[in-house]
């Protein structure tokens, strides 16, 4: 099988996607200091999180399958992360 | 006015006798039976659609959905019927499998591929048939408390007022949470399931897996395909898809500081796994977490005007070999739908009235099955399993058949040379072995 990558698989899955409002919140610092950045990073399968060169952490929460893999490994406070709006964000065809 | 009580809650006429959280199996199964009793019962749900927000491996144990759906495996949105059951220890160059087929597997049918888009939707459709209210593209955001007691939800600035609420809104729960009946579950209770759906043509997929008409196929790997994380691999056959992916514990995860996609992106690219999705094409991509605490994640899931079912409750059941989840979502649906029918006929929808509940899903496999896996978590936790075993059975193996013209050995003697090179000790082996079958 071809191997695509990450955003080539994101863009055969539907998406409703929340243009007034993100349901994701990094505090940068906390993040920084507790590690939770990297983590995040490291865990979200969506690769909704980006590490960009300045350490701060970039969010594409339109990307996210809302699994709440990253609130999981998160430090208290770091990531505020809750479900977007009724009707919008992933909708799975298959499942 | 007298004051509102535990027992019965607020003298406000609720909206209805019941409100369920979240259209999964657990929601759409309380919700169903409910409305079978002649209760009246809304089942909200924030995806657009019942089904869209959820993602499983695939395999549905369906004994217990065909209690209550008794068409199910003639009317429901069924991929194949599973006959075939593969055990892989996969390593980087070898692996090692166990090929169980059966044809008692297909008479009574015991399993079923499902893709849960597509079950959900049929599932709340007929819940809709049988009188549930259906309020699909509502994300519910707190409970409501008075005198003591859960009186409702509240959805943005609309308020619903019931009886009883019914957590039923998956592993995050953040329903239950915020009503204070479970806790953030700790990352070795959790693990994140990262999932393909690859798509191929019908005959494809039964031609690579030996497959007459409807029947299915699934493969339960551990090993290599993780890149030795705790958890596994699975590989399950659609009618014309597979369901393909990687369960990683969180904990193990995040100690190894690896990336939960390179890890899928591995084990799709395997050299025994990769023959199997050729030509296919992604058609969806996506992820989920699992519950995968056992009895420990249970604890308490009924309080005053509020119970909790399915992954909310924590009631998954991961036994290295197999992976519950769906089957015990129906059957607590089914319990908690007999408890709060009852609690609702003798008015009393506290704790107490509510109880009926626990006492009913423990009487049942489902509450009896967490008991007797209670000890897998932890057995899972050992490392050597992702590893060094599967290793080690390729290398026992690979001694047995590469005749290299050495003078050939008795197998009892191949190993303890290939136990000795190995990192496992003999007493590890005897440990984890009877460990193994005292928690599995
Ligand atoms: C990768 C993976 C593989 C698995 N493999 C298997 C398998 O092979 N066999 C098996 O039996 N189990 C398997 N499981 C487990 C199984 O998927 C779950 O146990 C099962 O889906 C639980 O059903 P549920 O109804 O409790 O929860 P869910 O299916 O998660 O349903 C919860 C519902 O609540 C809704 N919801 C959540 N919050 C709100 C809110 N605030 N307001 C409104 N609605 C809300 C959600 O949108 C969702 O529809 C697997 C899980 C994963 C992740």
């Amino acid at each position: 099988m071809k191997r695509t990558s990450i955003p080539e698989r994101l863009a055969g899955n539907r998406y409703v996607t929340d243009e007034d409002e993100s349901h994701i919140h990094v505090d940068q610092d906390l993040a920084r200091s507790t590690g939770t950045g990297k983590r995040i990073v490291a865990v979200c399968p969506a690769h909704v999180y980006t590490e960009e060169p300045d350490g701060t952490i970039s969010v594409e929460y339109a990307a996210c399958f809302e699994c709440g893999a990253c609130l999981a490994v998160a430090a208290p406070g770091a990531l505020t992360w809750h479900y977007p709006r009724g009707g919008t964000g992933v909708q799975f065809r298959e499942g | 006015m007298s004051e509102p009580t535990a027992a019965t809650g607020p003298d406000v006429e609720p909206d209805f006798d019941v409100i369920v959280v979240g259209g999964g199996i657990a929601g759409c199964v309380t919700a169903y039976r409910l409305a079978q009793a002649g209760r009246s019962v809304v089942l909200i749900e924030r995806g657009e659609a019942p089904g869209s927000k959820n993602l499983s491996g695939g395999v549905l144990y369906s004994r217990v959905l065909e209690q209550v759906f008794p068409d199910l495996l003639t009317s429901a949105p069924i991929e194949r019927r599973i006959t075939r059951n593969y055990v892989q220890f996969l390593n980087a160059t070898s692996s090692v499998g166990i090929d169980y087929q059966d044809a008692r597997l297909a008479e009574p049918v015991n399993a079923v591929t499902v893709l849960r888009a597509r079950l959900d939707a049929w599932l709340a459709e007929r819940c809709e048939e049988a009188g549930v209210f259906l309020m699909p593209g509502v994300r519910v955001d707190r409970v409501i408390r008075e005198g003591g007691r859960v009186v409702g939800v509240r959805a943005g600035d609309d308020e619903l007022r019931a009886h009883v609420v019914v957590a039923a809104d998956g592993v995050n729960s953040f329903v239950a949470q915020e009503a204070g009946l479970r806790e953030k579950p700790p990352t070795h209770h959790l693990a994140v399931g990262v999932k393909a759906v690859v798509r191929l043509d019908e005959r494809t997929v039964a031609e690579r897996f030996h497959l007459v008409g409807d029947e299915g196929a699934a493969y339960a790997i551990v090993g290599d395909c993780t890149l030795g994380v705790g958890g596994g691999g699975f590989l399950y056959t659609n009618r014309d898809s597979l369901s393909v992916g990687v369960v990683l514990r969180l904990d193990d995860l995040v100690k190894r500081g690896l990336r939960s996609t390179d890890v899928f992106d591995h084990f799709l690219g395997h050299r025994f796994i990769a023959p199997f999705l050729e030509g296919g094409e992604i058609a969806e991509y996506g992820s989920h977490l699992v519950a995968e605490g056992g009895l420990e994640m249970v604890g308490h899931i009924h309080t005053d005007g509020m119970v909790v079912v399915g992954d909310a409750a924590g009631l998954t059941l991961n036994t290295g070999l197999t992976v519950r989840g769906m089957d015990l979502a129906a059957a607590s649906g089914i319990a908690a739908a007999k408890g709060i029918d009852e609690a609702l006929t003798s008015g009393d929808t506290s704790e107490a009235g509510l109880a009926g509940y626990r006492r009913e899903l423990f009487a049942g496999f489902a509450g009896k099955d967490m008991e007797t896996y209670a000890k897998a978590p932890a057995f899972l936790e050992r490392t050597r399993m992702y590893e060094e075993y599967g290793l080690l059975l390729g290398d026992v193996l690979h001694s047995v058949f590469d005749h290299d013209l050495t003078p050939r050995r008795h197998l009892s003697q191949v190993v303890r040379s290939e136990l000795k090179r190995s990192p496992v000790r003999l007493r590890d082996l005897l440990s984890d072995g009877l460990a193994g079958v005292r928690a599995l």
